[in-house]
């Protein structure tokens, strides 16, 4: 058969073109088609620690949520307000410091910390970026990489905050079923606040920025005040990823600034697919267990981790959600030209 | 015509480095005219914009807005003021639908104060009001275009959704960077009317254009730029009779062949 003569089509479900409207409402088959991916997600989300057998396990699933979090923070940055940030471990660090300074200096519970840094955290951050916002591109990439080496080298240097032992004695959660589930829902809440987000009039402004400032600025708007607030929000999520990082472990150290916080999440939104959102905490959820399960293989470790990340390249380029959401509201027929 | 000039253009200059693109341009744009700009490639035209809209900086003078001196204020500051522009290279924001494309300039401050073009002072539905201007502008409101993708439209389409980006701030002066080139003759004789409608709104319109014979049918007053500096100003008839503009820009005699008879 040669290729010349038959190509191949892919066409909308109708399903998906009759649940795009408000007929949706009007039946429970387009209803199930619009929720159920997500419910399926959010309840095996919440079942998750339910169902692992052990502590260990159950461990991953937090860790699991942060990465998340960090994830759909390069994600927002990179692919709504089109800030590619390295800096996902400056937000990390910032955040977990902050809660365990908190924590050990002024005795305030997690619970308090936790918002306490994710608001401060958040707004520190986005201080700090604000005199690099109007870089684009690959520069701020590289600027924002810096700030996590240099706060690391700053803490190391002035043997500040605990030096490189790190600030001990931080209060762990209550209990590992608040532990868990504080993760789980912080994740879900901000996941699903951020789809919410760039789809609402603000939303559509970030992307613009992104498409074209040229024509943010033409249009009155001021393009850095629009970017200080999506690094905010972004900053945010790593700030709460960290504080709760530090109550799971305990302690605070420079490794907070280490770059596996800035790199695995943008390694999971390749693999997740990019500018969807979920594909990122998907890549998570798929990375860091395959990172556990390689352990066993000490050094060998990274190698099979960079054989499957290459293969999720190769042949999955557009990200496990990209391909997920077109089989789902596409069908394909090949069709004679 | 209102002898108290909207903007005052006063000796701007702009050097790149040791080239002139401006030397010392000075003109007056009076409100509800249509003012053509034209001049040879490289002349400084779009480097005017820039400077007026304050898109890039100037090396020297004044740009007064309602008599108040906007040189220094950054480009979101003027937009804001009322100057709108568009952009030679057209910039739609791609990966949104046409009226999406127009809910983005709806969300800024000065379209919420304004109401947005024809708005009366209140903003309703952004979604709706956007697609309402994209139907005054041109896009049929019953068919897909105002949904489609800006990726998926044709140039006309998108020079009139550049138009469009601007009337959503109901702009009182709007910059026209060469919104005729690339455009068919019959989609540059229905974008026509729709200027002359833009100056029946008291909209104030400056147009770049190398498309004269259009440019002549529309413009009450042009100005000529030749090697960033201003060579002359008048109608359409001046220009046309003037030696020195015939070989700056036309470079030979022939100017009623590339013009055509405007009269007619």
């Amino acid at each position: 058969m040669d290729a010349g003569e038959r190509r191949k089509e892919r066409i909308d479900r109708g399903i998906k073109v009759r649940s795009d409207s408000l007929y949706a409402l009007m039946s429970w088959r387009e209803l199930a088609y619009l929720s159920v991916p997500r419910l399926v997600f959010i309840v095996g989300m919440l079942l998750l620690p339910l169902i692992l057998p052990d502590m260990y396990w159950q461990r991953v699933v937090s860790i699991v949520c942060i990465y998340a979090l960090l994830a759909l923070s390069f994600d927002f940055l990179a692919h709504f307000a089109g800030l590619v940030s390295l800096g996902g471990a400056f937000f990390v660090g910032t955040g977990g410091y902050l809660a365990a300074v908190l924590n050990t200096s002024f005795g305030l519970p997690p619970l308090v910390t936790i918002p306490l840094a994710t608001l401060f955290g958040a707004a520190i951050c986005t201080l700090l970026l604000l005199p690099c916002l109007p870089l684009k591109g690959v520069y701020f990439a590289i600027v924002s990489l810096m700030y996590p080496l240099f706060s690391m080298r700053l803490i190391e240097a002035l043997d500040i905050l605990g030096g490189t032992d790190g600030i001990i004695g931080i209060d762990s959660f209550p209990n590992p079923w608040i532990e868990q589930y504080t993760v789980i829902g912080v994740m879900l809440f901000f996941l699903f606040a951020a789809r919410r987000l760039v789809n609402m009039d603000i939303g559509l402004v970030f992307r613009g920025i992104k498409d074209n400032d040229q024509a943010i600025r033409a249009s009155g708007m001021n393009i850095t005040h629009y970017k200080a607030m999506a690094v905010f929000i972004a900053s945010a999520m790593g700030a709460m990823g960290g504080a709760c990082l530090v109550h799971i472990y305990m302690w605070s150290g420079i490794s907070q600034f280490a770059l596996d916080f800035s790199i695995l999440p943008i390694a999971a939104t390749v693999i997740g697919g990019g500018g969807t959102l979920v594909g990122p905490v998907l890549g998570c959820l798929i990375l860091v267990p395959i990172s556990e399960l390689l352990r066993d293989f000490g050094t060998l470790r990274i190698v099979f981790y960079s054989l499957i990340l290459v293969g999720f390249i190769v042949f999955r380029s557009e990200g496990i959600m990209v391909y997920g959401q077109r089989k789902y509201h596409q069908f394909e027929r090949w069709t004679r030209i | 015509m209102n002898p108290e000039p909207i903007l005052k253009v006063r000796d701007v200059s702009k050097a790149f480095g040791g080239i002139m693109a401006l030397s010392r341009v000075s003109f007056d744009v009076f409100k509800g005219e249509v003012l053509g700009i034209i001049g040879p490639n490289g002349s400084g035209k779009t480097t005017l914009v820039n400077c007026i809209t304050g898109f890039i900086k100037k090396s020297s003078g004044q740009v007064l807005f309602h008599g108040k001196d906007i040189s220094r204020r950054p480009a979101h500051r003027i937009a804001d003021m009322g100057v709108a522009r568009t952009f030679q290279v057209m910039r739609p924001y791609y990966s949104l639908p046409a009226y999406k494309n127009l809910v983005i300039p709806l969300f800024s401050p000065r379209a919420k104060r304004t109401g947005g073009w024809r708005g009366g002072g209140k903003l309703g539905d952004r979604n709706t009001v956007g697609i309402d201007i994209l139907e005054e502008i041109g896009f049929e409101r019953d068919s897909f275009v105002p949904y489609k993708m800006a990726s998926n439209l044709p140039t006309g389409y998108l020079k009139r959704l550049e138009l469009a980006r601007c009337l959503a701030l109901n702009p009182e002066v709007i910059f026209c960077d060469e919104i005729f080139s690339g455009l068919s003759m019959s989609e540059i004789s229905s974008m026509v009317p729709l200027i002359e409608r833009l100056q029946m709104d008291g909209i104030t319109l400056v147009m770049i254009e190398h498309r004269l014979r259009e440019l002549f049918r529309v413009a009450d007053r042009v100005m000529v730029l030749n090697f960033g500096e201003k060579l002359m100003e008048g109608s359409a008839e001046e220009i046309m009779a003037n030696e020195e503009v015939k070989r700056a820009y036309f470079g030979s005699e022939n100017i009623e062949e590339l013009v055509g008879n405007v009269s007619g």
